[in-house]
């Protein structure tokens, strides 16, 4: 299970998606391992795909913040959310190491 | 096209109520056949399964005696059957009838050349739900604590065993969860009516359901297996929709399962799939499943593979299926003439 507190906080480590999860261009994140399916808008598919190339927390908040009009402390805030949220969906291989 | 083979098969299990019956979805597997071209001989037990009057996938059905007749007058019926259809091969596909079938498997070869795939009687008593405790420790595989009961004045000492809710389960089919020994009582007198005594107390384990359509050559192979995730479920427990998974480790599972116990047939596995990863074997039913279908679109025709290990006939395992195919089930109303009616009413076939 996710745990926060025990760990060091997800926004400073590498989120690795899962390798097989499916990321269609119109948001929808489809798990096979589990069956589970999700959407996402423009910017959470944009984010998981970073995501998923291997590119740190940092790198991807460095990009947006470049492309979009946003502050550093309001998506770093973001982020953690969604990184959160990834994580609670299981959707990172980071709770598939947990798991064991 | 390379030309297909004609054959008659016989099928059971028409039924298409809200807990159906796997007859309709095999014949289907079976008439999207590559290698044979099937006249289907419907095999029903009452007048109002939904495949007697489904003559684009059915062709001809006959009433057959219920499974508590015994095997002598099932014989007799399908001795009448074969001399007007010349049947190569049954399907069975109730858990309740597979025991007479099995009983009958050489006997329908030998004295008519009739051919079937089923499981032995060993490996068909063994999976029983009242047997599953020793098959898990047998085949190390995690089983719920299971426990049978016979009557009522058993339920208020199963506090000392099981915390609530808890399952209670009927013999053959039918299952539903208890909060409280009155609905252990309650569930108990509604299941034992219908499917008799024991019936089956067991831990509730808390996950997500996720099942497997497979078949075994009897030799410790499993030719085909496709896992299936729930995702609708009925107020039955039933799948109404479902998506086939790549789950590794409950193929490997099933792999192991069918290397152990030499499974001969088709099998259905119910696993619970917990939050910590563990799976708990819930039940193996001794036939495919109702959603067998499934497995056809995502590209194993586990039917067609059991009519050729019927016949004899060598099969290589399927190496792949399709990951992310949803079934979606839905009900259709067939309107059909009195006469129709009238005549399996009357007659016993159509």
């Amino acid at each position: 299970m996710f745990q926060l507190t025990t760990h060091t906080p997800l926004i400073f480590q590498l989120m690795q998606i899962k390798r097989n999860i499916a990321l269609s261009d119109s948001g929808f994140i489809f798990d096979p391992s589990t069956g589970d399916s999700f959407s996402t808008n423009p910017i959470g598919l944009e984010i998981i795909k970073m995501l998923k190339e291997g590119k740190a927390n940092e790198e991807v908040k460095a990009l947006i913040v470049k492309q979009y009009m946003t502050d550093e402390a309001t998506f770093e805030r973001d982020l953690y959310d969604f990184v959160n949220m990834i994580s609670k969906l299981k959707l990172s291989e980071n709770d598939e190491k947990e798991k064991d | 096209m390379m030309k297909r083979k004609k054959i008659n098969i016989a099928v059971t299990g028409l039924n298409a109520i809200d807990s159906p019956g796997p007859g309709v979805p095999v014949i289907r597997a079976l008439r999207e056949s590559k290698l044979y071209d099937v006249r289907i001989i419907g095999l029903s037990y009452e007048t109002l399964e939904p495949g007697i009057y489904m003559h684009d996938l059915v062709d001809k059905t006959y009433q057959i005696p219920f499974p508590s007749s015994g095997k002598a007058s099932l014989l007799t019926r399908l001795k009448y059957i074969h001399e007007q259809e010349k049947i190569d091969v049954i399907i069975p596909n109730f858990d309740a009838e597979i025991f007479n079938f099995i009983k009958l498997n050489d006997q329908l070869k030998k004295e008519m050349g009739i051919h079937m795939f089923l499981p032995t009687l060993d490996q068909f008593e063994e999976r029983h739900k009242s047997n599953l405790p020793e098959f898990g420790k047998k085949h190390k595989i995690k089983i719920p604590y299971s426990k049978m009961i016979f009557s009522t004045a058993e339920i208020p000492s199963l506090r000392e065993e099981f915390t609530y809710p808890l399952v209670v389960k009927g013999k053959f089919y039918d299952a539903s969860i208890a909060y409280t020994p009155e609905q252990v009582v309650s569930h108990f007198n509604k299941i034992s009516a219908k499917w008799g005594l024991p019936i089956i107390i067991q831990q509730f384990v808390y996950g997500q359901e996720v099942n497997v359509t497979a078949l075994g050559d009897g030799l410790g192979n499993a030719i085909g297996a496709v896992p299936m995730r729930k995702q609708y479920i009925t107020d039955k427990g039933k799948a109404w929709s479902g998506i086939s998974i790549d789950d590794k480790e409950l193929m490997s599972l099933t792999r192991r399962l069918m290397k152990s116990t030499r499974w001969r047939g088709g099998m259905e596995l119910e696993i619970i799939k917990t939050a910590e990863g563990d799976y708990y074997l819930i039940e193996i039913n001794p036939r495919f499943p109702a959603w067998v279908y499934l497995a056809v679109g995502c590209g194993q025709n586990h039917p067609e593979a059991l009519v050729q290990l019927a016949l004899g006939k060598k099969v290589e395992p399927f190496k792949k299926y399709d990951v992310g195919k949803l079934f979606v089930r839905y009900s259709f109303d067939l309107i059909v003439e009195l006469a129709e009616f009238e005549k399996i009413s009357t007659l016993g076939e159509l």
